[in-house]
């Protein structure tokens, strides 16, 4: 496959571009990358960061209230543990620590929209130490519901088996935090 | 296990093991991206914190072991000489980023060096994991219990709804890079890859060519990771990543078969030329070896050749990166130097064969 953009060297960059909604493929050779400033590192290589911070700075002026805060500066967003700002954050691409994920935590879900195809929550490993915790959590929710339902129809023995379900679970929880 | 044979041996002792698909895929990788809950990332973090950093992972863990990956060694990458941190980084132990920040950088390396974990990379941690062949889901396996086994001591920065908090974005969720680097000579002589590229982006996965200068695709060796890191769960990714490259591994089996079929005295020509030339230049580019290595691997997996070991592209891709060479020679070269003691490796090497 040729360079989209000088049609003459091979393509040896391939990634899907999305831009105000619409996927775009794009396949360019390393030369026309860096000129057209798809990639402004050569030594990283890859290009992804640097479309990023393109992509989070062109994210606040179409999504952005346009109303109201006209004549009142807005406030700007700064992280209390490392004091990075959320306009130096857009500029870098990169958080600088782990409490920025709660200070920016509402301007953080069209980012993450963008840069993992549409997802905005974890679905993976757990610590094991928060783990266990989780867990049980989950399961303890699942459990309730199931009571509730089997009350409901009067399945009276089985909910009594869930109920002890329950009370051991909610032991065990109570021996962890101990 | 000292620096020095980290140093001298071009393929690491993990890389001698044939795993499965190894005519193809050359290895996979699992890397996790990890991060202190009370530390800044390393980005902008104080000099202090990062050395206190650096040190907790040289008190707590040089020379321990962990199941299979014994006697880690501990190494400042500040303490190393600008040739031995290119061989590390030929080598794929730590990245060209950690090199580059070298002042309160730090790696752990198992002996057989299966493992890697690069200390104030870009996050605080960031495990390596390598199996020989397609293994991602044995290398993800035992990825999650060195993660384990760290998690002992230190307090991941982690979010319920956000999972691992890493300096990226692009990393956050799983903090996951899952890779396989695969030799594709039939796909690339015929065209077929670049058809398949975008097909394999649109399932969240990126292709890229590695060796050689940038990233043009010297050698026909690409590596495919996953791209997405949030949403999705580890396995999943794992998954989806190993259905596309067993597809890969088909395809790249019918082209060579078809190459074999239609052109059989081109495809052969083109190996033997190939063969001819390392064999006998006595000046040679990185880029023009590189394509010799790869049609001479291709004529070794087709049968073509005879005798000649299988690891000899995996060896002499490495052996013959620029900073390997000079490690070599003990001293700094010239580009042209590089290339006269580059055709002299190669040829010694392919005697050795014999």
């Amino acid at each position: 496959m040729e360079c989209q953009e000088c049609q003459k060297r091979p393509a040896t960059l391939h990634f899907t571009q999305v831009m105000n909604g619409t996927k775009k493929e794009v396949h360019v050779c390393e030369v026309c990358a860096k000129e057209k400033g798809y990639m402004t590192y050569p030594e990283e290589g890859y290009s992804l960061h640097n479309l990023l911070t393109d992509l989070f700075n062109f994210e606040s002026a179409p999504l952005g209230n346009t109303s109201g805060d006209t004549f009142m500066p807005p406030k700007e967003l700064q992280c209390p543990q490392c004091e990075m700002t959320f306009t130096e954050f857009k500029r870098v691409g990169k958080f600088g620590c782990a409490t920025c994920y709660h200070t920016f935590s509402n301007r953080l879900d069209p980012i993450f929209r963008r840069v993992h195809s549409g997802n905005t929550k974890h679905h993976g490993k757990l610590p094991k130490r928060k783990g266990g915790d989780l867990h049980a959590k989950k399961q303890m929710e699942s459990l309730k519901t199931e009571l509730k339902h089997l009350i409901e129809n009067e399945a009276f023995e089985e909910a009594a088996t869930v109920r002890d379900k329950i009370k051991d679970l909610e032991k065990q929880m109570r021996g962890e935090n101990e | 296990m000292t620096l020095q044979q980290f140093m001298n041996e071009a393929i690491s002792p993990w890389m001698r093991e044939d795993g499965p698909d190894s005519d193809i895929v050359l290895s996979s990788r699992i890397r996790l991206a990890r991060n202190f809950a009370e530390a800044s990332f390393p980005l902008i973090a104080n000099q202090e914190d990062l050395e206190e950093i650096k040190s907790f992972f040289q008190s707590e863990y040089e020379h321990k072991s962990f199941q299979d990956y014994q006697d880690f060694s501990f190494v400042p990458i500040r303490d190393l000489s600008p040739i031995e941190k290119r061989v590390l980084v030929e080598k794929h132990l730590i990245s060209p980023h950690l090199a580059k920040h070298a002042d309160s950088a730090a790696t752990l390396i198992s002996e057989n060096e299966q493992v890697s974990v690069m200390v104030n990379e870009e996050d605080h941690i960031r495990i390596q994991l390598y199996f020989p062949g397609l293994q991602l889901d044995k290398a993800l396996k035992k990825a999650f219990e060195f993660d384990d086994w760290l998690e002992e001591k230190v307090n991941y920065a982690f979010d319920e709804t956000r999972g691992y908090l890493t300096s990226c974005p692009t990393n956050v969720g799983t903090g996951m890079r899952a890779s396989v680097m695969m030799h594709l000579p039939a796909l690339a002589i015929t065209g077929q890859l670049n058809r398949m590229i975008p097909a394999i982006n649109q399932l969240g996965l990126v292709v890229r060519g590695i060796y050689g200068e940038g990233s043009e695709a010297v050698g026909n060796v690409f590596q495919i990771s996953n791209q997405i890191t949030l949403g999705k769960s580890e396995e999943d990714i794992v998954e989806d990543l190993q259905s596309v490259v067993q597809q890969l591994i088909e395809h790249e089996r019918k082209a060579r078969i078809r190459l074999v079929e239609q052109s059989s005295t081109r495809l052969e020509d083109r190996i033997y030329r190939s063969y001819g030339v390392l064999e006998y230049s006595r000046i040679i580019e990185s880029i023009e070896a590189a394509k010799c290595l790869s049609n001479v691997r291709l004529g070794i997996d087709l049968g073509i050749i005879k005798n000649v070991s299988r690891h000899i592209l995996n060896e002499l891709m490495i052996l013959t990166q620029p900073g390997f060479l000079q490690q070599y020679a003990k001293k700094t070269l010239t580009a042209n130097e590089r290339d006269v003691l580059r055709a002299s490796l190669i040829r010694e090497r392919l005697q050795l064969e014999k």
